[in-house]
């Protein structure tokens, strides 16, 4: 758990792992090339929803463990947001100790097999690399081996659950089931908290389960986590909308004495440009809620989705890789994505931009819509684009896209998924009387412990950051949980 | 899961259930609604509130057969469990005593407008109501709405009770014998437009409740969306009530119709299934 350098140095000293590092000269393992994720071909898996990477083998990934040299300063850890002891993990993968290195994992990490999966390891743990910094080459695969470690696990049947705290029958809310609420959840409920998690959706899971499609981050994996959270004790109730179900008032006289929101940026944004609410134009969210969460392309499920022949979709991030990806699934014979910034900007991880590519992805980098056009029936048809090029850079960094004067163009289209970006979600700031909001409408916290301006008030993920990450949002869970732990301590118990 | 206590048949196609939602019924107020979803693979539809009993921790819903999913929530009977109710959802009406309100529903849209009319007529406004419906038979909620009114109007297309004529016939009969302060129509989308046209020709401020397309009812997807004087509003979360002169009833309707042809398939196999 301490992120220290001491404590690093000490397990790094540990018998074990300085003999495990005489075994292979540093030449050898330096020498080795990076593993390959076994992947479902392009061409059968954009047909079907089944996961896109498979998983490596045993051999592959102590193989891979090997490549991993144990640097006395572990820089990867630098670049974990929840400061996973990596080079530890790794070199119980090396030792076919697998079962150690999924216990490894979750000292800090409530939900590896998770990010595993959709952790941008590139630019945070395999960035900081000894690989790819000082080598100049691929890094180790730490996100691979993490994934592996986490569903060698699972699979064989030995989840550790971990130890709880007596029961101190204090109550305390978690608003928002989305990672940030379950990694709060997880380590209040080990304190020995009673803990509640309020859900406003039908579904357990947040963005894991209505936004991440299964060919991505399969539900059974966010379903065995939600699982050992029961099994632990967390109380979860659905269809309760906290400040409307009932207030904060109101769940302060059922005796919850401290509050968790992780309520994520469920809010959409659109554009603002003519037609676009015209049928045949979702936001991604929704296209991708009535898909994954509703099951609206499957056969027997009630809810309806519109399938596309001529599909673009709006934007460069996850969200509309996933998007894009899940049209072309859906049987869409183009299916495009239309950016205004150049492929390298794209803040997608580079793993899904890769992957859309293979599945047959066209890439419209450097435009953007500036209006949509409609049969009679209201049905989008045709898209106007407008070729951009880059300027200078803004206060992203990143280089502005530039419009280019008379270079508009239309494109036929029958369906529009807009992924321009999510504000946060209102319902919880706009329930709460003096809570101190920034100007982007997020929960202002203190980051030592993400406590609001209200006491008993705490908060984490995408609702204080705006769209970010699931291990940030997990991140800020554990945080917040260590925070509400203090004050409980400081205002009750004392 | 929310069991449902009572069943009412207003008609044919018409149903009042009464469900027990304890949370819901002390919290929810007029113009209220609850997004329900029927089995693991069923849908999520948006419901007005019509009446709630706080003491009974139960709420009423009022539901026409329409598609597959009102199919289902009306064939349900005292006792069943509804998979899933969440809410109460939306902004709740704006009460106030502006004099006179002229109240219009029109079919189903009876039931949602039986809680505003009931808390207008609290707030000390003097109400007339227009009901308007195909027939005598979806003309619902007529007592009930006549012990809040101080006059009610019905109008049927086919004169089977009250007038014989449309929704906006009755409205224009009332706005030419007194002064009305304010409107409120709830109905089909196309009542709702012709009931807002006839009063911006008269300069009477009208709220409208609209019944689009929702999913989620949080906020969160936009599938709600409209257009209310040049601006895209979510219904769910800003609505559903809106000024009725700002809304773009001709993109609502053609929103309403996304999945009209999935929708009328969908049902079609449904009622196979029943016979
Ligand atoms: C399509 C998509 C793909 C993504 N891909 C990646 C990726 O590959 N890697 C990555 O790291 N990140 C990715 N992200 C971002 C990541 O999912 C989010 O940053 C993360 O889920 C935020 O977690 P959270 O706990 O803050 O909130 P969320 O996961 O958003 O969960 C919030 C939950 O709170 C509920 N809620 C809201 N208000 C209330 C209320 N008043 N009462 C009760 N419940 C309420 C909501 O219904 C929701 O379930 C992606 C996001 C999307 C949409
Ligand atoms: S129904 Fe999804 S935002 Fe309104």
């Amino acid at each position: 758990m301490t992120n220290n350098p001491e404590y690093f140095k000490a397990e790094r000293d540990q018998e074990w792992r300085v003999a495990l590092r005489s075994q292979i000269k540093n030449k050898e393992r330096t020498s080795r090339e990076r593993v390959k994720m076994p992947e479902q071909d392009p061409n059968i898996r954009n047909k079907n929803s089944l996961e896109v990477n498979l998983g490596l083998t045993e051999e592959q990934a102590v193989s891979e463990a090997q490549r991993c040299i144990d640097c006395p300063n572990p820089t990867c850890i630098t670049g974990c947001p929840v400061g996973i002891n990596i080079p530890k993990f790794i070199k119980y993968i090396e030792a076919r100790d697998f079962l150690s290195a999924a216990k490894t994992l979750k000292e800090t990490n409530s939900l590896p097999a998770v990010c595993g999966r959709v952790c941008p390891q590139e630019v945070q743990c395999e960035a900081q690399c000894f690989y790819t910094q000082k080598l100049k080459k691929p890094a180790v695969a730490i996100g691979h081996l993490e994934r592996f470690a986490a569903d060698f696990e699972r699979n064989s049947g030995k989840i550790s659950i971990p130890e709880i705290a007596e029961r101190n029958n204090i109550k305390v809310a978690v608003i928002g089931s989305g990672p940030g609420g379950l990694a709060a959840a997880g380590d209040l409920v080990k304190m020995g908290y009673s803990v509640t998690v309020f859900e406003a959706l039908h579904e357990i899971g947040g963005v894991l389960k209505y936004g991440i499609p299964e060919f991505r981050l399969p539900n059974d994996i966010v379903d065995v986590e939600i699982n050992n959270l029961r099994k632990m004790g967390v109380e979860f109730i659905t269809n309760f909308v906290v400040g409307k179900t009932s207030s904060f008032e109101d769940l302060k006289a059922k005796g919850y004495v401290a509050f968790f929101t992780a309520s994520g940026a469920g809010l959409p944004r659109f554009m603002n440009i003519p037609g676009e609410n015209y049928v045949g134009i979702f936001s991604s969210n929704e296209y991708l809620t009535r898909v994954n969460l509703m099951g609206a392309a499957k056969a027997d499920y009630d809810t309806p989705v519109l399938f596309g022949k001529n599909v673009a979709v709006i934007g460069g991030g996850n969200t509309a890789m996933d998007s894009v990806r899940t049209a072309k699934r859906l049987g869409a014979e183009r299916a495009m994505i239309v950016y205004r910034r150049s492929l390298d900007e794209m803040p997608a991880r580079i793993e899904e931009i890769h992957h859309a590519q293979e599945e047959g992805i066209e890439f419209m980098n450097l435009n953007s819509p500036v209006e949509y056009f409609a049969d009679e029936s209201g049905r989008v048809n045709r898209m106007r684009l407008q070729k951009m090029e880059l300027g200078e850079p803004d206060s992203s960094g990143r280089r502005r896209p530039v419009p280019l004067t008379s270079s508009e163009y239309d494109v036929d289209v029958d369906m529009v998924v807009v992924s321009v970006g999510v504000s946060p979600n209102p319902l919880i700031p706009s329930a709460v009387d003096g809570l101190n909001i920034t100007k982007w409408g997020t929960i202002h916290v203190n980051p030592d412990n993400m406590q609001s301006n209200i006491s008993d008030l705490f908060a984490g993920g995408d609702i204080v950051r705006g769209g970010a990450t699931v291990i940030l949002a997990m991140g800020d869970g554990r945080n917040a949980a260590a925070g509400i732990h203090a004050y409980i301590q400081q205002t009750l118990v004392n | 899961m929310n069991k449902i206590i009572d069943k009412v048949n207003f008609s044919e196609n018409v149903v009042k259930l009464v469900i027990e939602a304890p949370d819901i019924a002390q919290k929810r107020k007029a113009g209220h609604f609850v997004i329900v979803k029927i089995g693991e693979k069923g849908e999520r539809i948006p419901l007005t509130i019509s009446q709630a009993d706080p003491e009974k921790g139960t709420i009423t819903l009022v539901i026409q057969k329409v598609g597959v999913t009102s199919h289902k929530v009306c064939n349900l009977n005292p006792g069943d469990l509804i998979t899933d109710v969440v809410g109460p959802l939306g902004q709740a009406t704006h009460i106030h005593n502006s004099g006179t309100i002229l109240c219009a529903g029109g079919g189903v849209g009876i039931a949602p407008l039986l809680p505003i009319v009931e808390a207008m007529k609290k707030a000390g406004n003097r109400i007339v109501t227009v009901l308007a419906a195909r027939n005598k038979e979806l003309i619902i909620l007529e007592d009930q709405i006549r012990a809040y009114s101080d006059e009610v109007i019905i109008m049927t297309d086919d004169g089977s009770h009250g007038n014989k004529g449309l929704v906006t016939h009755g409205m224009e009969e009332v706005i030419k014998r007194e002064k009305v302060n304010e409107a409120i129509a709830i109905g089909p989308a196309i009542m709702m437009k012709f009931a807002s046209l006839l009063t911006k020709k008269y300069n009477i401020p009208t709220v409208a409740s609209l019944n689009t397309i929702m999913v989620d009812g949080t906020g969160m997807c936009g599938a709600c969306r409209v257009t209310v004087g040049d601006k895209t509003k979510f219904v769910c979360v800003d609505g559903p009530e809106f000024d009725a002169h700002q809304v773009d009833f001709d993109e609502l309707l053609l929103r309403l119709g996304a999945y009209k042809n999935e929708e009328k398939q969908a049902y079609e196999q449904y009622l196979e299934t029943l016979n």
